[in-house]
């Protein structure tokens, strides 16, 4: 099993560590060929708007586009949930737009409100959660379920083979959320085209 | 919920990995910046080459200059403060600032100390030029590094000196004994604990970029090559001829520093760099990196 990880900018090495201590071979994806033989794809933290700017400028965008609506498993943490989601409720652009939630980004507000706290998730336990400049799930569409949540609100999603965080698992150490993940992506095909 | 803990503030410096850190002065250059895709912005009153030409004290921005900068962008916005400024650093954690660069551009506060980063909630970077420096900002509690450079030079020699030494320090701790770590750490005026936790790591624990002097899409993808994290672009993008292409070409630089096809394609007509300085010019004195 390869999965890949969307390697223009952000916390890539971090996301390729966890694979390492699963035991999945992981793959930095900074062009449209690096998307051969993937299993799933992993959009890290990082800013949403350079990330886009720079998987634009190489058609990148587009090809992982087409990949994820053809079916490729895709899991979003932070920016990478932003690049997912189908609606951006204080920003002009969507992005990926392949996955049926509202978001608002920097909903937490600046760094200094950034913070650690525990996520209770369904099937999973208690997960330690780092949360930076967080973006908030505002609306969940009938598709979508709240796998893990930070009191009331949706901090962990899912819908068919889309995973979305708005924290950084990769960050703590815990594997649990990656494992979710790699589990999701052994069910398809690997994506053939570049 | 904690706030403002080491592993929020080093975990945020990890999300800038692989971007670019531009110095601007208005909200429409933030703007500008924001659409070439940087990943933060410096907000600042003058950018490194102006306050070289222009000499005097060089201070933290105006409160009024910061607030417009953070209303016009969605990416984080940083601020510098002078080297052991505690009260300017305390006014931009007031302010929301989201990093705050303790920095040798703008004329030193404390002839002593740097700022005992411990005891902030916002995040620091601090700049240096060898592991000692490196090691003793990070023992004070800096959240990320940046090698000095020379600020305002548009000349990338500096750079490249002090990321080569901070490479060949590291490599250098490989294989060491305590003892020869104790000794190591004494030469070079770094704390012994923070040198084994990099000798540990093979690399600093805290996420480096490259600044000072950087002026070209060439000149982010040398730093990278190098192996530093992300660069900071002082004057080099808003004192050159056409600062919006310059911006999103050294953005794509920086990420594509190892494919020489699409580097030239972005260097490609992008009008004049800004004006270069050789360092032998400049008098001993007005060398900031020595700050």
């Amino acid at each position: 099993m390869t999965i890949g990880v969307l390697a223009v900018q952000g916390d890539v090495r971090e996301h390729l560590r966890t694979l390492a201590w699963l035991a999945v071979e992981g793959r930095p994806v900074r062009r449209c060929d690096h998307l051969v033989g993937l299993d799933g794809i992993i959009l890290p933290g990082g800013e949403s708007t350079a990330m886009w700017r720079l998987m634009t400028a190489t058609g990148l965008a587009d090809a992982i586009r087409r990949a994820i609506l053809a079916g490729l498993p895709a899991f979003g943490t932070c920016a990478g949930m932003i690049l997912l989601a189908r609606e951006i409720t204080n920003w002009p652009e969507t992005f990926l737009g392949a996955l049926d939630i509202a978001v608002e980004r920097n909903a937490t507000g600046r760094q200094v409100d950034s913070f650690e706290a525990r996520v209770v998730a369904n099937g999973l336990g208690e997960l330690p959660a780092v949360f930076i400049r967080a973006p908030a799930v505002r609306a969940l569409g009938p598709g979508v379920r709240a796998v893990g949540r930070l009191g009331d609100e949706p901090v962990l999603v899912q819908q068919g083979p889309l995973l979305a965080a708005s924290f950084h698992p990769e960050l703590t150490g815990d594997t649990r959320v990656h494992e979710l993940f790699i589990q999701m992506c052994r069910k398809g095909e690997p994506w053939q085209h570049g | 919920m904690e706030k403002g803990t080491y592993r929020v503030k080093t975990g945020f410096a990890e999300m800038f990995k692989g971007g670019v850190i531009m110095d601007v002065t208005t909200a429409d250059q933030a703007r500008i910046a924001e659409e070439a895709g940087a990943v933060a912005v410096m907000a600042l009153e003058r950018v490194p080459a102006d306050i070289r030409a222009q000499g005097g004290v060089a201070r933290m921005a105006d409160p009024q200059r910061i607030q417009e900068i953070q209303a016009a962008v969605s990416i984080p916005v940083m601020a510098k403060a002078r080297i052991g400024h505690i009260a300017e650093a305390r006014i931009l954690e007031a302010l929301g600032v989201d990093f705050i660069d303790e920095s040798e551009v703008l004329t030193p506060a404390d002839p002593f100390h740097h700022i005992d980063k411990w005891q902030f909630k916002v995040p620091f970077v601090c700049g240096c030029r060898d592991l000692g420096e490196a090691a003793r900002r990070i023992a004070e509690g800096a959240a990320m590094i940046r090698t000095k450079g020379e600020a305002g030079t548009g000349n990338v020699i500096e750079a490249v000196r002090h990321m080569r030494l901070l490479n060949d320090q590291i490599r250098r701790l490989a294989g060491m004994s305590r003892a020869e770590l104790v000794s190591y750490g004494k030469e070079l005026g770094a704390p012994v604990e923070i040198l084994e936790l990099i000798q540990e790591q093979g690399r600093l624990p805290v996420v480096n970029f490259a600044a000072g002097g950087i002026a070209t899409p060439a000149d982010a993808a040398l730093m990278r090559m190098l192996g530093c994290d992300g660069v900071f672009v002082g004057s080099g993008i808003f004192k050159s001829a056409d600062p919006e292409k310059r911006a999103k070409a050294i953005v794509v630089a920086c990420t594509h520093y190892d494919d020489p096809q699409l580097l030239a394609e972005v260097a490609t007509g992008l009008g004049e760099a800004m004006p270069g300085i050789p360092i032998e010019a400049i008098p001993e004195a007005e060398l900031m990196q020595h700050r």
